[in-house]
């Protein structure tokens, strides 16, 4: 056995110092790495803490859903869908041609135009076809190019297509209200989109929720007044007799005299919503409330019912029109078909227009005013609508006499016909005014007064003989129905002057009489077949719409029910203009 | 005193398996849920869509259209319609009487 010598080193006698600094400096080292674990972790945390999460944790971005549109019996009028928008980054797409000529092909595109919006290889983001419904975005990404994207969107669809083209309106490409109810109703109809941050596993699939960063809201339905069996009719018969009378274009609504709701409103031209690709402004006007016409006869009733209002007349009183002519001033004013004395509900039936002057000329001009401004004219009607106009109404310190007299049947002051239906809620119910509301109502409007109930009971026995067989329109009656109304006849201004033979023919009236619950509206612009008078042309539309709405509506009827008799053709009639 | 801390060791253990357990239920749980919530979604969506037909294929216009041409229906005229009394006095009703034809 050898015993090794020991190694002259560990002989070697080393200051004790030395292995106490040595171990002095591993304990600072330690040192030194637990202050800067603590530093990282405790103190200045952020960093890491983002880090990690950037490994599990994912913002996702929640869609809201628009809200849709019904009618008042909960038919869809609007609503949104998902659709899917196809984009490229050009320099990426696949390069060969069979595929690119397919992809063209589902895309409903020519291989040419896909080419030219690929033609540009700087850019990093081009659409190539957007909205696109998601079976076929479907087969496009079965296509599996590269470079090829496809973005989740909404697209709003409107099933009644140009029916209720006017009253909803539409929205932009990325779902914001341009017209009607989505433009008046963007902010409740919109919603807004949220996002929350959740942990997501290797797979992909959430696993928890970390925290809601914002919640969403998904936009509110609204339920509308319009009545969309009601809609249908009025648009169609507006049709019809814009097509028949080939008149330049038209409008109607129907308003509900109990809550003022607007159970339809349609004007033409129209336009499809579904497809706006050649939009002119013509086809997107809507009359009924942003164009104001001067009314013509349609005012006559407000004038007699001041006269009455103010104590200066009754029904039965007479009044002279001979011999058909009445000069104020340098003016002379006339009546299209003369008549003798006449009584003031004659007047109304037979639309004199010297009878309602000679009542305006003893009227004061500021009650006259005070009036008008308060059965709404020239007044914005408080209407949640975008566009709805004021009409014109010039104070009433500049009127001269032989302007009150045109005033009171209709010319030289303007209104809507939304202005109009709303004024004859006077005579729909007891004498009160109205506000027209285009969302569901709860129950009845509460109305401010214009004249005495009494005043306006008046008014509508003279306004149905107006709508009977000795007035100015007979064609206005229905069957089943009480109606009454009246009817207007202007010559349309052109530049400073009225033009010689273009007309605009209205009529305004309300059923059933012994209880109103319907004022329909109609105005026909420059009707051009031959009849141009409002009794011929826009008092037979009133007479359809105005019986199949009350029956759609289940009122019940409250005269027999028997045909209308008519007139024989050409015979009877005389209105004035 | 081992024989405690031993039995502590073993609830310790228990526990913490528990606890991961749980965990994992909780997970599996909540992806069920999610799965839930995007079937709901997409049952909304296809809900919209089907009302969106139902309306499309109910247009008053297109309704009108197949009445009036193919079935060659018509709304009646006047002499043909005969209102119902809504509400008519119960004594003045007729007796019911079978008759045989």
């Amino acid at each position: 056995m050898m015993i090794s010598a020991p190694s002259p080193l560990l002989q070697l006698r080393l200051p004790l110092w030395r292995s106490r600094m040595m171990l002095a400096i591993v304990f600072i080292g330690f040192g030194a790495l637990a202050v800067r674990a603590a530093y990282l972790q405790v103190w200045h945390n952020d960093f890491l803490q983002q880090k990690g999460e950037s490994r599990y944790s994912r913002t996702i971005e929640i869609s809201a859903h628009r809200g849709k549109i019904t009618d008042r019996n909960g038919e869809i009028l609007a609503s949104s869908t998902p659709v899917r928008s196809i984009w490229a980054i050009p320099d990426d797409v696949d390069r060969s041609v069979e595929k690119r000529r397919e992809l063209a092909r589902l895309l409903d595109m020519p291989l040419a135009e896909l080419e030219k919006k690929l033609a540009d290889e700087d850019r990093e983001f081009v659409y190539l076809k957007r909205q696109l419904p998601p079976e076929q975005a479907d087969r496009v990404a079965q296509l599996r190019m590269s470079g090829i994207f496809q973005q989740r969107e909404y697209r709003r669809y409107y099933p009644a297509g140009e029916v209720a083209a006017h009253v909803l309106g539409f929205t932009g490409i990325d779902e914001t209200g341009q017209e009607g109810i989505e433009l008046a109703f963007q902010a409740e109809l919109a919603g807004h989109a949220g996002s929350r941050q959740v942990i997501k596993d290797r797979r992909g699939n959430v696993i928890e929720d970390v925290a809601s960063v914002r919640v969403p809201r998904d936009g509110r339905d609204l339920a509308l007044s319009i009545d969309s069996k009601i809609q249908y009719l009025a648009y169609r018969e507006l049709k019809n007799a814009v097509e028949t009378h080939r008149a330049k274009a038209g409008g109607i609504v129907v308003m509900d005299v109990i809550t003022g709701e607007v159970l339809a409103l349609a004007n033409l031209p129209v336009f499809n919503p579904n497809n706006r690709a050649h939009l002119t402004g013509a086809q997107l006007r809507n009359r009924v409330l942003t164009d104001t016409f001067e009314p013509g006869s349609t005012m006559k009733p407000f004038t007699v019912a001041l006269a009455m209002e103010l104590g200066m007349v009754k029904p039965t009183s007479m009044v002279q029109t001979a011999p058909g002519k009445l000069t104020i001033g340098s003016a002379t004013i006339s009546d299209a078909h003369p008549h003798g004395a006449l009584s003031v509900t004659e007047v109304i039936q037979k639309s004199s227009n010297v009878g309602t002057a000679k009542l305006a000329l003893a009227i004061d001009r500021q009650d006259m005013w005070d009036m008008l401004n308060r059965a709404g004219f020239g007044v914005v009607p408080r209407v949640q609508f975008p566009g709805a106009v004021a009409g014109r109404l010039r104070p009433s310190k500049g009127w001269r006499p032989i302007e009150q007299a045109t005033m009171s049947y209709g010319y030289g002051l303007s209104a809507s016909l939304l202005q109009l239906a709303r004024a004859y809620t006077v005579f729909g119910r007891d004498g009160d005014v109205i506000d027209a509301t285009f969302v569901k109502a709860a129950g009845p409007a509460f109305g401010s007064q214009v004249v005495h109930p009494e005043v306006a009971y008046a008014m509508r026995q003279m306004l149905e003989l107006a709508a009977g067989p000795g007035g100015t329109a007979p064609r206005a009656q229905t069957m089943g129905y009480r109606v009454a109304g009246k009817t207007g006849t202007a010559h349309k201004q052109e530049g400073k002057g009225y033009a010689e033979r273009k007309y605009r023919a209205s009529f305004v009236g309300f059923a059933p009489v012994s209880a109103p619950r319907l004022v329909v509206a109609v105005m026909i612009d420059e009707p051009s077949a031959g009849r141009y008078f409002g009794g011929d042309v826009a008092a037979p539309v009133f007479s359809t719409v105005v019986g199949g709405a009350l029956r759609i509506l289940g009122v019940a009827p409250d005269a027999p029910m028997r045909p209308v008799v008519l007139p024989a053709e050409g015979a009877g009639v005389e209105e004035s203009i | 005193m081992t024989r405690v801390n031993l039995v502590l060791l073993a609830v310790l253990v228990a526990c913490a398996l528990a606890t991961v357990t749980s965990n994992h239920q909780a997970r599996k749980l909540f992806m069920e849920l999610e799965r839930a919530r995007a079937e709901q979604k997409r049952i909304d969506v296809e809900w919209g869509q089907l009302q969106l037909e139902q309306s499309t294929w109910a247009k008053h216009a297109l309704i009108e259209g197949i009445a009036t041409r193919s079935l060659a229906m018509r709304a009646p005229d006047a002499r043909r319609l005969q209102f119902v009394n809504p509400a008519p006095a119960p004594a003045a009703a007729p007796p019911r009487q079978e008759v045989a034809k």
